[in-house]
């Protein structure tokens, strides 16, 4: 469904991305695993061309295709009307517009009136909280609501794909548990395939079907989440699980990444 | 006191329109003054030189400012794609000498005479020792009828709630699948709009020259400071305390009334920056 292909995005002189390759089936829960700074939002930020502000030609290398289409060089009003949804990073929502609206605002690029509705009142069993505050200003929602009202905004394009970047930030663990539980619906019932971005690895490999690793810039794994998780390395550094945690021990395991 | 209230409105209609560039584009469009003059020349030459009926020369008038605005921002803005702050007002300036040396070599300089179809020296009294010229009349319906436009539009459509999502995250209404140049587009050709219709009421009367809107625009502006240069019904209140302050003014010391907009300015920033009436938004991290 969506194929990037060897992709480069520079920030200034500073290269971000050294030539990601990934792919996205049909149907699946997708996860992209990797310490602070690895690019994650980076290759999220490439797929929906929000760095075109930064330069014309981002990606600088490589190519983004989207149900047999290539995306690299189309305009984020078009990859949005295509079927990408995104939830950015730090939820986003528009503070003083209120929850209405900003779902509203999601359907941006929808003419059906009524079938818009329906699909309101369908954000509204996904998030029943959101209902209770819909005339409320985004702005005053806590941080969970916020991260709910993004994802139920980002539903209202009819996404083929949905891109959700780090939906557990800041969330307590009982919520993010709720998060996800949704994430999944959303993917099973309205047949949604989910790009996911993902800080709290234990619970990404737990509802993802596949899983890549990034590292400064290059995806060092892809694998099975079931194989990540037996695998000691990713126990270790990633779940923090470690039978033996030691400065050796994590050069090792740099050393391993980078010569892959 | 009538007069003063309406002269109030021209500068919070104005006002509005210097609010509605601020609040998309996050620059104080220092050629708002001179759009307006550029278009209601265009009206005066419609009107002198073609004879055309007055509703007809307002339509196109209409139009083309709505133009005039689009083109300033593509032209200016649109090609400087990260400025500064400085950066933008110096654009704008910019914008504003060449619009004025435009006028002022079609035109002339020398000062002429706009009349809107009001006779001017019709008036009424309610009350007792209350006069209210057509003018003012012709003011008030204008401006009560804008608002309600704008309120309707900025609640209840869809490019409305748009224009506003794209004000507070330009970032996020682009993920929405807003275009958002063109919603940059739209309110400059709105706001050079508004701008023109108060700078018809503002031309009608004093007289029509390539310098006439500059008092104006910083009356507005100081108007608009005192609104808080983000609320709309909070510029129309400063607009129309302005008007007030300034034929209080007027009628105690003369000599004062043509510095007071840049007191006012300059109390206003000490003392409250954020303005009169605005609740402030603080982000959530
Ligand atoms: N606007 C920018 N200008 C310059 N460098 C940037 C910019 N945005 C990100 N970077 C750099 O690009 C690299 C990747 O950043 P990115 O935000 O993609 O990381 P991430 O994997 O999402 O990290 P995190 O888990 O902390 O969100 C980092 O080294 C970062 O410093
Ligand atoms: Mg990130």
């Amino acid at each position: 469904m969506l194929k990037v292909n060897n992709i480069e995005t520079w920030y200034d002189l500073i290269r971000a991305l050294h030539g990601i390759s990934f792919e996205v089936k049909q149907g699946d829960i997708v996860t992209l695993l990797g310490s602070n700074g690895a690019g994650k939002s980076t290759i999220l930020k490439t797929i929906m061309r929000l760095l075109y502000d930064l330069k014309e030609e981002q990606p600088e290398k490589g190519t983004i295709e989207f149900m047999g289409e290539r995306i690299d060089r189309k305009n984020t009003d078009e990859i949005v009307r295509m079927g990408i949804s995104y939830v950015p990073e730090g939820r986003e929502v528009f503070p003083e517009l209120s929850v209405l609206e900003n779902i509203m605002m999601g359907a941006y690029t929808r003419r059906d009136r009524k079938t818009i509705k329906d699909d309101i009142d369908h954000v509204f069993d996904h998030f029943p909280i959101l209902k209770a505050r819909k005339d409320q200003e985004a702005g005053h929602l806590s941080g969970g609501e916020q991260q709910m009202l993004a994802i139920g905004r980002a539903l209202m394009s009819r996404p083929k794909l949905l891109m959700l970047d780090e939906p557990s930030l800041g969330l307590s663990p009982l919520l993010t548990r709720d998060i996800f539980t949704i994430i999944r619906d959303i993917n099973q019932k309205d047949g949604v395939t989910i790009l996911l971005v993902e800080q709290n690895v234990n619970m990404a490999l737990k509802y993802a079907n596949f899983a890549f690793m990034m590292e400064n810039g290059r995806i060092v794994r892809a694998e099975k989440p079931e194989i990540l998780r037996e695998d000691e390395d990713v126990k270790e550094f990633y779940l923090g699980i470690a039978k033996e945690t030691s400065v050796k021990g994590y050069q090792r395991y740099r050393r391993k990444v980078r010569f892959r | 006191m009538v007069e003063g209230l309406a002269i109030g409105a021209c500068y919070g209609l104005f006002a509005t329109a210097v609010v509605i560039i601020y609040k998309t584009s996050e620059v104080v469009n220092f050629a708002q003054g001179e759009m307006a003059m550029f278009s209601s020349f265009v009206a005066f030459h419609i009107l002198s030189a073609y004879q055309y009926p007055f509703w007809l020369a307002f339509v196109i008038t209409m139009l083309f400012s709505i133009l005039l605005g689009i083109l300033i921002e593509f032209l200016f803005l649109r090609p400087a794609k990260h400025p500064s702050i400085l950066g933008m007002i110096v654009i704008t300036l910019g914008a504003e000498m060449f619009l004025m040396g435009l006028a002022s070599w079609k035109w002339g300089a020398e000062q002429k005479f706009f009349s809107l179809p009001l006779n001017p020296s019709v008036t009424y009294e309610p009350v007792k020792g209350m006069i209210i010229t057509n003018w003012a009349i012709a003011v008030f319906a204008v401006t009560a009828c804008i608002m309600l436009f704008l309120y309707i539009f900025f609640k209840f459509t869809r490019l409305g709630v748009a224009m506003r999502a794209t004000q507070q995250n330009k970032h996020a209404a682009k993920i929405m699948g807003i275009r958002t140049e063109r919603i940059f587009s739209f309110a400059w050709g709105f706001s050079s709009l508004i701008g023109a219709v108060a700078g018809m009421f503002f031309a009608s009367r004093a007289t029509l020259d390539p310098a006439f809107m500059m008092e104006p625009f910083l009356r507005a502006f100081a108007a608009a400071v005192l609104g808080g240069l983000m609320s709309i019904p909070g510029v129309i209140i400063g607009g129309a305390l302005m008007g007030l302050i300034e034929n209080f003014f007027g009628y105690f010391w003369p000599h004062w009334k043509p510095i007071i907009a840049f007191i006012v300015i300059i109390l206003v920033l000490c003392l409250r920056p954020s303005g009169l009436f605005t609740k402030h938004y603080v982000k959530k991290v």
